[in-house]
């Protein structure tokens, strides 16, 4: 029949010019260019109308799409009373300014666009952006635009502020930066200013009874500028060693702030009496090197947060219902009774019961449970579901706070530190090197009182102090550590903290999570198993696939990519709930979906239970099911196979079905490695059992909420995150999804980080055995002293960063 | 050699100069970002049409 040819438009790829994507549907052509999305085209509007076009003109410009879950009146809640307040930096009534995190920004155009804010509104005064930070500033007149708008303005641009529950429950904004910066400049400023007037004494100038005043004065400015490095540049030292004194443990610190101690009352000592000029060059030049050092190991990923529970994802205020008026209600003050809508992709705050007739819930986020679930009205959803789909409203249970899954929190592994400071590698050679050097001090000192020289006997028990000060142990493994941190950073791993390196090193154990650890969270396997479909016969899947909105039915038309759209409308379509859809197409019936819908026997309904399947029927004739199977990270398998042949303990804790069972046993090692249907409860006990029965060091890998306790437990908690600036739970650590096959690699460096403490703690004994040998022998002269002392600092920092470079070289350039 | 007293208060006088801009420059912000500035300024000014409206924000 002629009428039935089919009228096919080929597939031709084009990009938005917006946000630089292909365009997967149909694309808007809107002056002279093509975009993907009404979002994208939307943006372009704006850009043009305010003379901004120059922005496509960078170029990494990638614009972003301004996402689909976007709203009128999502953001009214920011002019609540109780709201505004805590997200405000300042105001004064004719000027405020905010300061918001925008997780989106990833380029120097999005810094370009974000700072012409003022060119798009009037009411804008000002806006910084703080590219590490991902954080933008933006000064406004509240007469002129309300919070809302504001935030509706960035957003529709594309880059929504992200403003949690955290931020309005209000945090401290840490200053410890430039604290620590004033520290550092006063100590630098110092060590510098005493070495200079300490020259003479370097090499016994001054001895003449003219310059006697000269030396005085040279003397007296020395203590002058060593007062303010002791008691405020190293007043951390104090600090820390006083708090670790109190809790009755010996800290890194504690012998630092001795030595220290020591040599300020010897020198002052030596000042006094006139026996000598002091050691104020060594203890700023000690101080100064310590501080940099710290600076440097702390300086931490400003972008990225670690410390993140259920309040970061929550929403901050949630639509509610009252009299059939909508109104926005801070989450906190939700009670049980109250009526709230959630709309497509939103998070149900609190347990609740469902009014609708019906909703599907994406519980991934909480149990790692890739499948939607269906609830009905009355049924029970529980806080961290996701709708998916039209609105729905809901009943709340219970209040925010007391809701299954922010029950976890209750945990008592949520309130336990895991830093633990006399377990470092540094603090536990600390212990033994204190000991000996307390002891060489005293046999010194005995030493010389029975040979009845008091003075030296004296002078030689602070100098063997002061020589031996662990600055050195504390400079290799700041050092040391600080690198690795950046080197990692390099490599996309991003480490909490010094602290996790060294923890890291000692791994025994590897616990996996599956969905979206192991598997890739937004994308399958569609495999057509059956009769070999033909284009025209391809061409009417596709349009039957695109009318739902049913995740399978998306995971098909994405798997039909390369088939060309049809032009030919569908008719009498209809969807049924959980069945399937037909329509026909032409003169075609097609029907696509479970083995029931399209009329297939008993026993194909029952193996529709492990893979989920959409059947296919034309024309009333089977001709076969897309099989969706999640897809697995490429390369994992050999990173994991790596792991378990260098001895690595191999587990996998799925809270999802016990699919793929027989794919992964011989990977992990046998069955009983696996376990599924895990509860973020059972989890959390998994990896506290390996610990405390089985005496293992665990490394947990898990992306979602629901491994939020098994990662706090873990002695590693590492977070894969497709992209880091956006969520995932408390870790210690985070690495981007596709980097996770170099984990192997990443255990070895850690390891190789501590061999390279050890060695550069190896150096600084040389040098502080030739220092104790002048010292024990009473020789030790101030200029000895400063020679040493700086000498064998820098060596260090340029042996550590040298050595780590180079393993990080050899571990991680290996292809 | 008393020349030296006068030479050595300069000599600090100057020092202190220094370290008082760092304190400034601390506090002003400068340290606080390190990456975006860099990036800020080979942006340019003018816009298409329009002429550059010079704009100063407020950075604290």
């Amino acid at each position: 029949m002629k009428k039935d040819e089919i009228t096919l438009e080929p597939a031709v790829t084009e990009t938005c010019y917006h946000c630089g994507d292909e365009c997967r549907d149909e694309p808007i052509h809107h002056d002279d260019h093509s975009f993907c999305c009404e979002g994208c085209k939307l943006v372009y509007d704006v850009l043009k109308e305010n003379d901004l076009c120059q922005y496509y003109r960078f170029e990494d410009s990638k614009g972003i799409s301004p996402g689909a879950d976007l709203y009128e009146g999502k953001f009214d809640y920011l002019d609540l009373p109780d709201v505004q307040p805590k997200l405000l930096e300042f105001t004064d009534g004719r000027q405020a300014r905010v300061n918001w995190l925008v997780p989106k920004m990833h380029c120097s155009s999005c810094i370009w666009l974000l700072e012409q804010l003022h060119r798009l509104h009037p009411g804008v005064v000002g806006s910084v952006v703080n590219f590490p930070e991902k954080k933008v500033r933006i000064s406004y007149d509240p007469t002129q635009i309300k919070l809302s708008e504001l935030a509706e303005l960035i957003a529709r641009l594309g880059y929504e502020p992200y403003i949690s529950l955290k931020d309005v429950e209000g945090k401290v904004l840490q200053k410890w930066n430039r604290t620590r910066l004033f520290k550092i400049g006063l100590a630098g400023f110092a060590f510098g200013n005493i070495m200079m007037l300490s020259l003479p004494e370097y090499f016994d100038l001054g001895q003449s009874s003219e310059d006697q005043n000269l030396r005085l004065m040279f003397t007296g400015l020395n203590v002058l500028l060593s007062i303010p490095v002791f008691f405020y540049s190293a007043s951390d030292f104090f600090v820390s060693a006083w708090k670790a004194l109190r809790g009755r443990y010996l800290n890194i610190d504690a012998p630092i702030a001795l030595a220290l101690l020591g040599v300020f009352l010897v020198s002052l000592y030596q000042v006094g009496t006139q026996t000598g000029p002091g050691y104020f060059d060594s203890l700023a030049g000690a101080v100064f090197f310590m501080l940099v050092g710290r600076y440097f190991q702390d300086k931490t990923y400003a972008s990225i947060s670690f410390d993140r529970d259920y309040k970061s994802y929550f929403p901050v205020a949630v639509a509610m219902l009252k009299e059939d008026e909508e109104t926005r209600l801070p989450i906190t003050d939700l009670r049980p009774g109250d009526h709230i809508l959630i709309r497509n992709r939103e998070l149900v705050p609190a347990d609740a019961v469902l009014a609708s007739p019906r909703a599907m819930i994406d519980y991934s986020f909480v149990s790692g449970e890739a499948e939607l679930v269906e609830r009905r009205q009355g049924d029970t959803i529980y806080a961290g579901g996701r709708q998916v789909g039209p609105a729905v409203e809901m009943e709340v249970l219970r209040r925010v706070s007391q809701s299954y899954l922010t029950q976890l929190w209750n945990n008592d592994t949520f309130t336990k530190e895991k830093e633990d400071q006399h377990q470092t590698l540094a603090a536990r050679i600390n212990r033994y090197f204190s000991v000996i050097v307390m002891a060489l001090a005293a046999v010194t000192f005995v030493f010389w009182i029975s040979r009845g020289q008091a003075e030296i006997a004296f002078n030689a028990f602070t100098t063997v102090l002061l020589v031996a000060c662990p600055c050195a142990l504390l400079l290799s493994s700041t050092f040391t550590n600080g690198n690795l941190l950046s080197l990692f950073g390099k490599y996309r791993f991003y480490l909490k903290n010094s602290h996790a390196i060294e923890r890291l090193s000692e791994i025994t154990s590897v616990v996996f999570d599956k969905t979206g650890t192991m598997t890739l969270a937004n994308e399958a396997e569609v495999h057509f198993v059956g009769e070999v479909l033909a284009d025209e016969e391809k061409a009417m899947v596709k349009a039957l696939a695109a009318q739902s909105s049913h995740p399978l039915s998306r995971l098909v038309t994405q798997s039909l990519a390369e088939v060309p759209l049809s032009k030919k409308a569908l008719l009498d379509f209809c969807e049924v709930e959980g069945a399937g859809t037909s329509a026909t197409w032409g003169k075609h019936e097609v029907r696509l979906g479970s083995a029931r819908w399209v009329g297939k026997g008993e026993e194909e309904v029952l193996a529709d239970t492990r893979n989920p399947r959409v059947y296919v029927a034309l024309n009333g004739q089977v001709r076969g099911y897309f099989n969706i199977k999640s897809k697995y990270r490429p390369e994992l398998a050999e990173a994991v196979t790596n792991l378990r042949q260098e001895g690595y303990e191999l587990y996998l804790l799925s809270g999802d079905k016990p699919t793929d069972r027989d794919l992964l046993s011989p990977l992990f090692g046998g069955t009983s490695r696996l376990h599924f249907q895990q509860k973020p409860e059972d989890k959390l006990r998994f990896v506290a059992q390996l610990q405390q029965v089985h005496n293992q060091k665990v490394l947990m890998v898990g992306d979602g909420l629901n491994d939020a306790g098994a990662l706090q437990q873990s002695d590693v908690g590492l977070a894969v995150s497709n992209d880091i600036n956006n969520f995932s739970p408390a870790c210690d650590a985070l690495v981007e999804g596709d980097r996770l096959a170099l984990l192997p690699r990443y255990i070895r460096l850690a390891q190789a980080g501590q061999r390279i403490v050890k060695t550069s703690f190896g150096i600084s004994l040389i040098y502080n055995a030739v220092g104790v040998s002048f010292a024990v022998a009473g020789q030790l002269t101030p200029v000895v002293a400063a020679i040493l002392m700086p000498i064998s600092s820098i060596t260090i920092v340029l042996f550590t960063t040298a050595a780590t470079n180079l393993a990080a070289h050899r571990w991680m350039n290996v292809k | 050699m008393s020349a030296l007293y006068i030479l050595v208060g300069f000599s600090l006088l100057a020092a202190l100069g220094f370290l008082g801009a760092f304190v400034w420059a601390v506090r002003s912000g400068q340290f606080d970002d390190d990456y975006t500035p860099s990036v800020r300024i080979l942006f340019d000014d003018t816009s298409e049409s329009t002429p550059p409206s010079p704009k100063k924000t407020p950075n604290q």
